[in-house]
């Protein structure tokens, strides 16, 4: 099926630290290459993520096909800042073999590592190249899913090219900013965030939101990852929330198993009722948020390509538009 | 304790009980640094062990960076704030109180750097500095410079124990970083720069005076400096240049302080504490932090494996599976059966999910025999009490 021209085509994906959003981009990015389209997935933080995912050995900086969906293909990119650095500096001056000089000198470590504002730029820059390349009038990707910085850092690294912009009112740094600037803001360009249904993934992913949004971003959709399933309907708890430990075991050996083990099982209950409401919560909270969402199920690890397609028809892309 | 591994029945070695209480009572311990990867509970684990300290009579700070909003507000903070303040409802004299305190701040990467600046040049040429356009974004959102502020705060932290001992503990959170290592790696980075060849090139207009610089620069630095105009434009690199300018004069050596921070992690009286969870990338993450920490000769108390999920023991997600199974075939809408057929789910689910963690916190251990490791299982609820704390205290002691 082929992507709706409406629809953005660089899905910025951000989330805290452990909430799985490498894994939310890639099954992303197999849902949206579905029916045949040729979908880039891009990670930029030196994790090789995107290799554990897939299961391919780790990603030069080179466009490399990591795997196919349906008729649609998913090419995956590891953008290395000082090789990003050096492309730039080939495609922008012609300046060749400048690596070696810069290396000496210390630049590159400061453009790379010490000054991320630089280094975002650069890495936004390419992301910006690869969203908008074309091949005899077409686009080469129909869309591109960035596996981006965790929430706590993405307005920084998405406003990373305005800043720089503001710090050098003229000259190529400058100019090549406003171009990735404008590509960011546009309706091009949309920004996810995943997160579970926990207290703290929660705040950073509203805080996330509200401080994208304040910068003139827009935010997609808030992916909930790792839901667990409700399991325990409140009907079947007492009004304070406890376990009738000897209708269970009534129940137990019902089932054929012995009654002793009711009194773990129903202290277990108790708990898995409390995380439940907890997951609630959380979901009221981010849902008052106003934001379309998605919910993904904990699937058993360890993930495989199949899982990535699980989660791809979860995620339901077509009724995002 | 032996545990047998389900392959081939062989027993291993457990590796030894890290023993949090002896840590914390240790009065030769005067550092503990939580580190690990996101989303792992560092900086509650930080706040646990603090708790758990200044209840045993210590005098403890603790020193948080970015809390979840309820963890600052059990530890009385309600806003980023660089100065140690005490938490309430901790210690007293009263009766049970063996004059333990707990103080508590969140590192204020900003005004850190700030107050390091206004510490070694008079108040006119701060203000210079501060209008800076390049050090605004260098305190505000450089990587590293959180790295960089977390560790400086430490020392500062370490010379008013030394000094005044107004505390004789300092647990110290890390920061979210991308790596656990950026904490180790980070500040001398950003020391290395300050202090480096290539800083000096960008000075030297400003310290060499306009013309006179384009006499010294060789045919190399001609290349060098030509390229850095183009990518940076003049503007950014007459900035870099003022600002470092104005920082070499009054306290040159940036990477001495780096290193010398850097140095005092390996002293004696440091403990640290990494913190993982079952998660293939969290303990791919503690691997490579341990290593490091081992290679450089640097006192790891000990590993905390967090968030372990567990069950009840003695029905197996199978068992469970199969008597759900046979419970449905009853048919029955008896309040004991419905109540019997959503526990044996959350057995199911919870014994799985129970074998997932246990199986990857015995790989861990045999790949690290050596160290010092304990438990933790994960909480029904998050933490916003002292009483929540109190109790990840407990669990981290092993009561």
């Amino acid at each position: 099926m082929p992507l709706d021209p409406s629809m953005p085509r660089l899905h910025v994906v951000t989330g805290k630290g452990g909430t799985g959003k490498t894994t939310v981009a890639g099954a992303l990015a197999v849902a949206l290459a579905e029916g045949g389209n040729r979908i880039l997935l891009v990670e930029v933080e030196g994790r090789q993520g995107l290799a554990q995912l897939f299961d391919t050995p780790p990603l030069p900086h080179v466009e490399m096909r990591l795997a196919s969906a349906n008729g649609g293909e998913i090419i995956g990119l590891a953008v290395d800042p000082e090789a990003a650095m050096l492309e730039y500096l080939e495609m922008f001056y012609s300046i060749k073999r400048a690596g070696s000089v810069l290396r000496k000198m210390g630049a590159i470590d400061f453009v790379t590592t010490i000054a991320p504002g630089l280094r975002d730029v650069l890495l936004t820059g390419k992301i910006k190249e690869a969203v908008t390349r074309t091949k005899a009038g077409r686009p080469v990707f129909d869309a591109v899913v960035l596996d981006a910085p965790p929430t706590g850092r993405i307005t920084q690294f998405l406003e990373a090219t305005n800043e720089v912009a503001g710090l050098t009112r003229f000259g190529p740094i400058h100019k090549q900013s406003i171009g990735v600037t404008s590509l960011l803001h546009s309706a091009q360009s949309v920004v996810h965030i995943v997160t579970l249904l926990e207290e703290m993934p929660v705040q950073e992913s509203l805080d996330a939101a509200a401080e994208l949004t304040a910068a003139g971003y827009r935010v997609g959709r808030l992916i909930v990852n790792r839901a667990r399933p409700d399991l325990v309907a409140a009907g079947l708890l007492s009004s304070t929330g406890a376990v009738d430990a000897e209708l269970l075991a009534t129940g137990l050996q019902l089932a054929g198993l012995k009654g002793t083990l009711a009194p773990a099982l129903a202290v277990q209950m108790g708990e898995y009722a409390q995380r439940q409401r907890v997951q609630d919560e959380a979901d009221s909270t981010l849902q008052a948020a106003g934001l379309p969402m998605s919910r993904l199920p904990d699937l058993t690890p360890p993930l495989d390509l199949g899982s990535l397609f699980e989660l791809a028809h979860t995620l339901d892309v077509g009724s995002w538009a | 304790m032996t545990r047998s591994t389900p392959a081939a029945g062989r027993t291993r070695p457990a590796p030894p009980e890290l023993d949090i209480d002896l840590l914390l009572k240790d009065p030769e311990i005067k550092v503990i640094v939580t580190c690990g990867s996101g989303g792992v509970g560092k900086t509650t684990t930080a706040a646990a062990l603090a708790l758990r300290a200044a209840e045993q009579g210590r005098k403890v700070v603790v020193l948080t960076i970015d809390p979840a909003r309820r963890l600052a507000q059990s530890l009385g903070l309600t806003e980023l704030d660089n100065t140690p303040r005490k938490v309430p409802g901790v210690g007293g004299t009263g009766a049970g109180h063996d004059g333990g305190e707990l103080l508590a701040m969140m590192l204020d990467m900003k005004r850190t750097f700030d107050e390091v600046v206004l510490l070694h040049t008079t108040e006119e040429k701060a203000q210079q500095i501060f209008a800076n356009p390049f050090y605004q974004s260098l305190s505000a959102s450089f990587a590293g410079t959180q790295e960089y502020m977390a560790m400086e705060k430490l020392s500062q932290l370490r010379d008013q124990l030394v000094e005044h001992g107004e505390w004789d503990l300092i647990v110290v959170d890390t920061p979210p970083s991308r790596s656990a290592l950026d904490f180790l790696d980070a500040p001398q980075r950003l020391g290395r720069f300050l202090d480096g060849r290539m800083i000096r090139l960008l000075t030297a207009p400003a310290r060499a005076g306009g013309k006179a610089y384009l006499k010294v620069v060789s045919a190399g630095f001609g290349v060098f400096t030509k390229v850095m105009t183009k990518i940076l434009g003049n503007d950014l690199l007459g900035n870099v240049s003022a600002f470092v300018a104005s920082l070499e004069t009054m306290f040159g050596g940036f990477r001495e302080r780096a290193d010398q921070t850097y140095e005092l992690l390996k002293a004696p009286d440091t403990a640290f504490v990494v913190v993982a969870s079952p998660e293939p990338d969290a303990l791919r993450e503690a691997s490579f932090f341990v290593e490091r920490l081992q290679q450089e000769q640097m006192p790891l108390a000990g590993v905390v494996l967090n968030r372990l999920r567990t069950a009840p023991e003695g029905l197996s997600a199978q068992r469970a599976a199969a008597a759900a199974e046979r419970l449905a075939e009853l048919d029955s809408s008896e309040p004991a059966a419905l109540l019997a057929a959503a526990a044996l789910a959350v057995q199911v689910e919870s014994a799985e999910s129970a074998k997932h963690d246990q199986a990857m916190i015995v790989r861990f251990a045999a790949a690290h025999p050596e160290i010092a490791q304990r438990t933790v299982p994960a909480l029904a609820t998050d933490v916003h009490d002292l009483a929540g704390l109190r109790s990840i205290g407990a669990a981290l002691a092993g009561s």
